[in-house]
């Protein structure tokens, strides 16, 4: 899985990738091979204004459902609405599926995040 | 953690393993859907040597076993298996128990693994009267589950027993099967015609294999996430979450498993009161209407906002492709075509009472599928 060029994660296992001060925000390869099947994504709502590490939407496998934290404060400008009928999107290329994206806040909380090498590492140490 | 003697098989199929009630188990191989398909169209195997044994011998075994559970072991003859019940004097659930009647003294109960030593102390404490021994040999044995409309076709291979003479809810109480001696009976947790193996504990990784490497494409390994969804589908209650000591088997709707007209047995006062004046509560299965997955503990709500009880089990039924749930709701909603609120996070999703079981169950009975 090649999570593509300029991405950053969270210790929530979601990744961001940044275009100016939008965050496009899904779950990374790790949560999703966690979860299992991926039956049902509740998207945030369009306008929503929420702080970093707020649980904004859940993702649902068929035994459990997780919360994603938006990694970023800020306002949710987009979903991603095919996920609403093929969560299994998310299973088969997570970092195409996103689920938002965020007109952040504060770009400071960029500084809060993973670079690839050190969210690769962090995995290995939550096996 | 505990791990049964299929550990490092399990391991070595590449399963993902969680913690069950303090045992390592696989939740699943190649993905739930994926397994939990197999064994509605083909053939699944699961280790499900976690649930206990408990052994009840000696001359009032039989008596003594009638008296531990709802359901009327009377006129029980060896090959013989039934379903019940164990409730306590309250008519709340101890477990829910396989009692296989391997012999005129010599009776065997297949429990569920997080009530091994409750059971085990239940069954030991309420022995005085009664000339038996009581043993708890969960440890001796392994236990598979081969289900699926292909599962007969493909143990058939592995035995010169015919199959067919173990009817449903019957078992083979010593056949070999693969090379290794097993009790072996045609039950299951999965509404699929299918059979559940009893076998040394040794024994257990070789015979795994041996089922699969005969099965081929016709038979997947099955973790406990297929076993639930499966069981689910079919309404098939779990201990801890449609019935407990809180949930008595009337509530749960098990009443054709409760004999009040039997001789006596632990919590038959409770139980006929509580037939009598009616239940409060009921299991209800329901349907979401709108987007999302009730999930258990989920709380539940009438139209007008009032709480009315909580989710018991809830998932995406993979075979009907719906998001179904059941729940313990006051008997006044539980009618079918009620339209109730499911709390789901900050919201409440509407959903409505369905009949159950979601899934009609496939068992071979004797003349044909029923």
């Amino acid at each position: 899985m090649i999570p593509g060029e300029n991405l950053k994660y969270s210790k929530d296992h979601e990744w961001v990738r940044i275009d100016g001060e939008t965050a496009t925000i899904g779950i990374t390869n790790y949560a999703q091979v966690q979860l299992g099947d991926i039956v049902y994504v509740e998207l945030p709502e369009i306008g929503m204004v929420a702080d970093r590490d707020e649980a904004i939407c859940a993702v649902e496998s068929v035994k459990t459902a997780a919360d994603v934290m938006t990694p970023v404060s800020g306002e949710v400008l987009e979903v991603n609405e095919k996920l609403e009928d093929n969560p299994e999107l998310i299973n088969e290329d997570p970092y195409s599926a996103w689920i938002m994206k965020i007109q952040m806040a504060d770009l400071s909380d960029l500084d809060n995040l993973l670079s690839e090498d050190e969210y690769a590492a962090f995995c290995e140490e939550e096996e | 953690m505990k791990k049964t003697p299929l550990y490092e098989t399990h391991l070595e199929l590449g399963a993902k393993m969680v913690d069950f009630g303090g045992w390592a188990m696989p939740v699943q191989y190649s993905g739930i859907i994926n397994e939990h398909k197999a064994v509605r169209e083909s053939a699944g195997i699961f280790d499900v040597s976690h649930m206990g044994e408990i052994f009840i011998s000696g001359p009032d075994a039989g008596g003594y076993s009638d008296f531990l559970v709802t359901n009327d072991l009377s006129k029980m003859t060896p090959g013989k298996v039934i379903y019940s019940p164990m409730c306590y004097q309250d008519g709340g659930c101890v477990d829910d128990v396989l009692v296989y009647c391997l012999s005129a003294e010599n009776y065997l109960f297949a429990v569920n693994a997080s009530n091994i030593e409750k059971d085990f102390e239940w069954i030991m404490t309420n022995s005085g009267m009664f000339d038996v021994i009581v043993e708890n040999i969960s440890d001796s044995y392994a236990q598979l589950a081969v289900q699926g409309p292909l599962a007969q076709e493909i143990l058939a291979e592995l035995t010169e027993i015919d199959l067919n003479e173990i009817g449903f809810f019957e078992h083979n109480v010593s056949m070999e099967i693969g090379g290794v001696r097993a009790t072996v009976s045609r039950t299951g947790y999965t509404g699929e015609d299918g059979f559940e193996l009893y076998i040394a504990s040794h024994k257990g990784p070789g015979l795994f294999k041996k089922i699969l490497e005969t099965g081929g494409e016709r038979i997947l390994p099955c973790g406990l996430g297929a076993r639930d969804t499966l069981r689910f589908e079919s309404c098939l209650p779990l201990y801890g979450h449609e019935l407990s000591h809180e949930i008595s088997p009337l509530k749960a709707g098990l009443k054709s498993f409760i004999k009040l007209d039997k001789e006596d047995f632990i919590g038959k006062e409770a139980l006929a009161s509580e037939e009598q004046q009616g239940v409060s509560e009921k299991i209800a299965g329901f349907e979401m209407l709108e987007r999302g997955i009730a999930r258990n503990g989920y709380e539940v709500f009438n139209l007008d906002g009032e709480k009315i009880g909580f989710v018991t089990s809830g998932s995406m039924c993979p075979t009907l492709s719906k998001n179904m749930g059941l729940a313990h709701i006051h008997a006044e909603y539980s009618k079918t075509g009620t339209e109730i609120l499911i709390g789901i996070r900050n919201k409440k999703v509407k959903a409505v009472t369905v009949k159950k079981p979601f899934y009609k169950k496939k068992y071979k009975k004797r003349g044909g599928v029923v």
